[in-house]
């Protein structure tokens, strides 16, 4: 187990110019030792560029890698002490699934009665204990995802335990299963773990800090009600949530915020002499507002969509056609129909404020 | 009932004649030689199994027989693990990848006589290359004179000739593994050996079930090299089932017993691939027996 800081980046190519040759832009950051995190991104955000540095299956192009302050930047995985766990299952063929489980230990020369202990711990806790002595490659892909795991689970004192969206390929109730066994596993054993993915739900659920990333940026590290509440980045409130949060072009000037020609609040201080900004607010925190109240803009409803327990109703907001709010209505209260002009109050302490560089300015504003 | 169709035959009746004139009127003519004894074009005399017997007793056909499965079985030990370290060691990318490829290759792409007539020079001792070596360096090195010399020689020609093709199935067998197998065996501590042993070696299986199939029957059939190389000799010890059938036949004009020896050498080859393609499919599919997960 340990610390692990980072303060890299990298390109795959030589001579990167441009920040695009980038597949990791130049970050810092720290994994405690203990903490169970997650690389949350689309596809080619660089998570799993990551992933591999602090593995040393990749070596950064710039910059070191310490754990526990010890520089490892040139070690291999093997001398890191590292587990990884990959997006597709990885077997032995020729092995049975015990033998899969008890290579990692087999290979550094643990005593065959550990070995033992530990296949049968692990077994255990990934449900295998059946199929032990059965040959791994003939088993169904999810059974051969689980001996992936549980390889990387099996040694007890690895730095850190990664995995590169190791659920990809599992049924979707068998990944709650796992996912809570993940965690339990953490719980017990209090292992750095380092989890890859796309999924939100799996990130948040999983994870003790998210690390959302973008275009080989980190642009925010937090918990999950930090990164719902507090998107540092436009891209955190587009990423997080479901369906993501709304940004509308606002203008902050001497008399105040303005949103669509109408004024919606006195600009907060941080935002004054910023002209054009970005405001954003959640659709959970979107409420129905009377007509021509004060702080409130005037939409019409394009679409209003029964989801089961609430409301989705998108509204454009003055004549611009890519001004939308949508807005997550309770099904108990009064919901506009499409076609229907609607009020909404769209400021609040809970409303974010990004400026040109998309990053957050300052949070809360009143009406 | 099944609905028949009668104009069907008609369709495979290309098939049928084109296999006809290529396969089975020759194999049935051969067949017509072996039970036969041909005197002159107007005399032949039907004798039965006769020829048959008499070839089984032959002791020259035994001893080709069991120096062919010596020299089979001898090229497919050389060639098949050299092959495998030839593909382990070839680079894996850029333009040496390219280059190493098209140099490996190039033995395949030289005819089997041409083969045996750059044998034939390479191993003299006053002009070749590798015969002269040798005698420079003291050894009494004949592939006329010596029998061992020769079988040594033609085997080395052959593994000269063919590891390269062992060497191209695996190259392509190595590249088609996921990285990921690699990744996971480093993270997972692996040797060199371990990553060769439970990786390497278990995904080449189906390139090696071809490779020691085609090289077997190759070897099996072998003819042309060791004829121009050594002409069968010195003695009998390079004359393999295929040369000792041509002496017999071409040679001697003995078409009744070189009839029968080429139908029992047909029945071995059929029954030796047909063994070791059976035990090697039995071999890549114990593996995936056990039922689901």
């Amino acid at each position: 187990m340990a610390k692990i800081d980072l303060d890299l980046a990298h390109a795959y190519k030589p001579n990167p110019r441009s920040d695009e040759d980038y597949a990791l832009l130049p970050l810092k950051m720290s994994f405690a030792d203990g903490g169970a995190y997650a690389l949350l991104g689309p596809s080619g955000c660089g998570k799993t560029t990551l992933l591999n540095i602090v593995s040393g299956l990749v070596k950064p192009s710039q910059g070191s890698v310490r754990f526990d302050g010890v520089e490892v930047t040139g070690r291999t995985p093997q001398q890191r002490n590292i587990a990884q766990v990959f997006q597709f299952p990885v077997i032995y063929d020729t092995m049975t699934v015990a033998e899969n489980l008890a290579f990692p230990l087999r290979n550094r020369g643990v005593a065959p009665e550990r070995i033992a202990k530990r296949v049968g711990q692990v077994a255990e806790m990934l449900e295998l204990s059946g199929q032990l002595n059965q040959r791994a490659a003939g088993l169904a892909a999810d059974a051969k995802q689980k001996i992936s795991l549980g390889r990387g689970l099996v040694r007890e004192d690895v730095s850190a335990v990664l995995f590169d969206e190791p659920l990809t390929v599992i049924d979707p109730h068998l990944k709650w299963q796992l996912r809570r066994k993940l965690k339990q596993i953490h719980h017990e054993l209090r292992l750095t773990l380092i989890y890859v993915t796309h999924d939100q739900v799996e990130a948040l659920t999983f994870a003790e800090q998210v690390v959302v990333m973008t275009r080989g940026r980190a642009v925010q590290i937090g918990s999950a009600s930090e990164l719902f509440d507090r998107p540092q980045h436009t891209f955190v409130g587009h990423f997080i949530g479901s369906p993501g949060m709304n940004f509308l072009p606002a203008e902050a000037g001497d008399d105040g915020l303005r949103v669509a020609g109408r004024r919606v609040a006195a600009a907060p201080a941080a935002l004054h002499g910023l002209g054009p900004v970005t405001l954003g607010i959640r659709p959970e925190y979107v409420t129905l507002a009377t007509a021509e109240a004060e702080g409130a803009v005037r939409g019409s409803v394009t679409r209003a969509q029964d989801i089961g327990t609430y409301w989705l109703v998108t509204a454009q907001i003055g004549d611009d056609a890519s001004s939308v709010v949508r807005a997550r209505l309770s099904s108990h209260g009064p919901v506009p129909k499409a076609g229907e002009a609607v009020w909404l109050h769209i400021v609040g302490p809970r409303t974010c404020f990004y400026g040109a560089d998309q990053s957050l300015v300052v949070e809360g504003a009143a009406a | 009932m099944k609905p028949v169709n009668q104009k069907a035959w008609l369709l495979i009746l290309p098939v049928v004649v084109c296999v006809a004139f290529s396969a089975i009127l020759p194999l049935m003519t051969v067949v017509n030689y072996s039970v036969q004894d041909i005197i002159s074009p107007e005399r032949r005399v039907f004798v039965g199994t006769e020829w048959f017997k008499s070839v089984m007793r032959d002791d020259d056909l035994q001893g080709a027989l069991l120096r062919q499965i010596g020299f089979s079985v001898s090229v497919l030990l050389v060639e098949i693990p050299l092959g495998i370290l030839l593909a382990l060691s070839m680079p894996a990318k850029g333009w040496k990848a390219s280059a190493v490829l098209v140099l490996v290759a190039i033995s395949l792409l030289i005819p089997w006589n041409v083969v045996g007539t750059i044998w034939q020079i390479y191993g003299r001792t006053d002009i070749g290359l590798f015969g002269a070596a040798l005698a420079r360096l003291g050894f009494d090195y004949s592939y006329t004179g010596h029998a061992a010399h020769a079988w040594l020689t033609v085997l080395l020609m052959d593994v000269w000739h063919w590891t390269p093709l062992v060497a191209l199935l695996c190259y392509a067998g190595l590249r088609a593994i996921p990285d990921a197998y690699y990744q996971a065996a480093s993270i997972d501590g692996a040797s060199k050996f371990a990553v060769f042993r439970y990786i390497q070696l278990p995904k080449l299986r189906g390139v090696l079930m071809i490779a020691v199939l085609l090289r077997f029957m190759d070897s099996f059939m072998i003819y042309t090299e060791p004829f121009v190389l050594t002409g069968g000799g010195p003695g009998n010890a390079t004359t393999f089932l295929s040369q000792y059938l041509t002496q017999k036949a071409v040679g001697q004009f003995d078409l009744g017993p070189a009839a029968a020896f080429s139908l029992i050498y047909f029945l071995i080859i059929l029954l030796l691939c047909f063994v070791l393609y059976n035990w090697m499919q039995r071999v890549g599919t114990a593996d995936k027996e056990p039922g689901h997960g």
